[in-house]
């Protein structure tokens, strides 16, 4: 009941002084407003960030053998021969988390089409890479799995390969390249990727089935890693622990044996990236965050000159019966509804700001829950901080100075 | 068998200006019956204001007793004193001390904002009645600056009456008012105390002094004069008299 009445006390006094309140809450409208928007441009460039590394493949897992020494010698992970088929066998029989898996071996030649040569890459890989990779195709058709066990001479290549060897509007497809002097029937053609994050050209490559590049080009029976996709990105780093308990259990290691494989996923790479969009996003919140403190000050500050203004009438109310709480409670309830309603004002701002943004600077956004929340409590709190001391001075006033206050 | 509202044994108030120490009031003592309408008089710096602030329980004496409506005021706490002041004192004040810009129903209402047992119905329909009282039933919607002078000192009469307490303490009601107006609000006290509501009227006018039942006199904080006043001028024939010069 008391404090109903000073709610409606102070809901009077807001009513009574409409355009001082506005422009004080003009403070915390703006503060909470950008707080709102900065924080959907944050949020919305990190889902942005994310999903543009999601389409490199961010759920890929890739599983290499350890480098190792033999002999004294370091020698590379891809020389290594201790990742098998068996391996990727058990892999794919055992985990449960993957939902695509190749083999991988790769070599360096040059690719010839008549007068045309170039050097390139030639990953030898099953149709699973596709998915994997997310990549499409631009023309013609991947290998089969029939191809892949019969070790076809079929390839697929990338944009550039075919823009080096081929000349301006011929067909690559049906035409016969060679690879180190090996014969490939060209079948398809893949997606422009572009460079990747590292500047790679990830258009320069061929694809082929794994087991011709093993058997024609490189002649070799072992892997030199395995590829494979998570069935989703929060799920990658499960799918890595399962990954390397069959490893372990396949290799044959004890407890203290270490590693002698490794198994990497995109996720690491992701952190790198969200954790600078997230730098971001703490810069303008906290430019945000001054901003409402700013507002703050405004409210501290008119309430102060309202206690003072008002000193006649808190005296005419002690001497009515208001007790020191009662006054108390009438200036920090103002104080909290000059905040909060511009809390509430800025919140709807804020929305509107965002909306605007993402439709006419075509920026991406994602306006956070918790942000909203945040912004309204830190709100309320604020006028409770800064309502204290105006209400606390004005509870502290003697009636009868108070009431001879001029 | 009158019931004594007011009961002042021995009261001392001493204010301490840095190492000098003022005597306000020196040791007085007496006592107000119920349905009496008393005045205090005294020219400045006699005490006056120090006795109403403590009458109005805003002040505590230094020494002796003071006792309202049989409750001993001494020793109380601050929100005690502050249920006394809503619950048995009527203010009225030379300045009206209105809420601006807020209707006299509200001004009204204020004293009973801060009594938590009476809902917000019965609020409103008090404040109806004692503006009712005053005269003002037309005009319960009007903010102070929609009102004479004389019509906002009725709605601080409203408001001294809507608490029902049982004493209402005036300091210069009259003060900012013209003679006319001033019967009018004196008249209004009578017709009050009349109905048997004991007022307490401080001023430092002899001629408003004449419409009360009993005068006090301060100076230098000391009661020098005290005494029942055998003719009792009405507030009223004297207002009819000065309508009769108008014309």
């Amino acid at each position: 009941m008391r404090i109903l009445n000073s709610i409606k006390i102070a809901f009077k006094a807001i009513v009574l002084n409409k355009i001082r309140t506005l422009l004080t809450m003009l403070g915390i409208i703006i503060g909470v407003a950008s707080v709102i928007a900065m924080l959907a441009i944050g949020e919305g460039s990190k889902q942005s960030i994310r999903q543009q590394i999601s389409s490199m493949g961010s759920n890929m897992i890739t599983i290499r053998p350890g480098a190792d020494m033999r002999g004294g010698v370091r020698l590379d992970r891809s020389e290594m021969q201790s990742l098998t088929f068996a391996d990727y066998e058990a892999i794919k029989e055992g985990a449960s988390l993957l939902s695509y898996i190749t083999p991988e071996v790769s070599g360096n030649g040059q690719v010839i089409n008549g007068s045309n040569n170039w050097p390139s890459s030639i990953y030898g890989v099953n149709p699973d890479y596709l998915s994997i990779k997310a990549v499409g195709l631009k023309s013609g058709s991947m290998f089969t799995d029939a191809e892949v066990r019969s070790a076809s001479k079929v390839a697929v290549l990338g944009q550039t390969v075919v823009d080096n060897i081929f000349g301006e509007g011929e067909d690559p497809l049906g035409k016969t390249i060679r690879y180190n002097n090996i014969p490939f029937k060209v079948i398809g053609v893949l997606e422009e990727k572009g460079e990747n994050t590292f500047g790679q050209d990830q258009d320069d490559i061929l694809l082929a089935p794994y087991t011709t590049v093993q058997k024609r080009i490189l002649a070799i029976d072992y892997l030199q890693s395995v590829l494979a996709s998570a069935v989703s990105e929060e799920k990658a780093p499960d799918a890595v622990d399962e990954v390397t308990e069959i490893m372990r259990a396949q290799h044959r290691l004890s407890e203290n044996e270490s590693d002698d494989f490794s198994v990497r996923s995109m996720e690491e790479l992701i952190s790198t990236f969200s954790s600078t969009s997230e730098m971001l996003t703490v810069l303008l919140v906290a430019i945000a965050g001054i901003s409402l403190l700013i507002g703050g000050i405004g409210i501290m500050n008119i309430m102060y000159v309202s206690v003072k203004e008002r000193t006649k009438e808190v005296g005419l109310r002690m001497a009515v019966g208001g007790k020191g709480t009662d006054i108390m409670l009438q200036f920090l309830i103002e104080a909290i509804l000059i905040s909060v309603t511009g809390g509430l004002i800025g919140v709807f701002l804020g929305l509107g700001a965002t909306f605007f943004i993402e439709k006419l600077l075509n920026w991406p956004t994602s306006v956070a829950l918790y942000s909203i929340v945040v912004s309204f409590a830190v709100c309320a709190l604020t006028g409770i901080f800064f309502g204290w001391y105006p209400a606390r001075k004005a509870a502290a006033l003697d009636p009868i100075t108070a009431l001879r206050y001029e | 068998m009158l019931q004594k509202i007011i009961k002042i044994e021995n009261l001392k108030r001493e204010f301490k200006m840095g190492d000098e120490v003022v005597h306000a009031l020196k040791g007085i003592s007496f006592g107000i019956d119920s349905g009496e309408f008393v005045t205090v008089m005294g020219s400045s710096g006699s005490g006056k204001s120090t006795l109403l602030n403590i009458l109005g329980c805003l002040d505590q004496p230094t020494s002796g007793s003071y006792e309202i409506d049989g409750l001993a005021v001494k020793n109380l706490s601050k929100n005690e004193l502050a249920n006394i002041r809503n619950q048995k004192i009527g203010f009225i004040f030379q300045a009206y001390n209105l809420l601006p810009r807020t209707s006299a129903i509200e001004n009204v209402e204020l004293p009973l904002l801060y009594n938590s047992k009476i809902t917000a119905i019965e609020r409103r329909e008090r404040a109806i009645l004692a503006l009712e009282k005053v005269g003002l039933g037309e005009r319960l919607y009007h903010t102070p600056s929609q009102l004479s002078g004389g019509q906002q000192q009725r709605v601080a009469i409203a408001r001294s009456l809507v608490n029902d307490p049982v004493m209402i303490l005036a300091d210069e009601a009259t003060g900012n008012l013209d003679t006319r107006t001033s019967y009018e609000i004196m008249s209004l006290f009578q017709e009050l105390n009349a109905q048997g509501i004991t007022i307490t009227f401080v001023t430092h006018e002899p001629d408003i002094a004449t419409f009360s039942s009993r005068t006090l006199v301060l100076k230098d904080g000391n009661i020098i004069k005290d005494e029942k006043n055998i003719k009792i001028g009405k507030a009223a024939l004297e207002l009819a008299k000065l309508s009769i010069d108008d014309n």
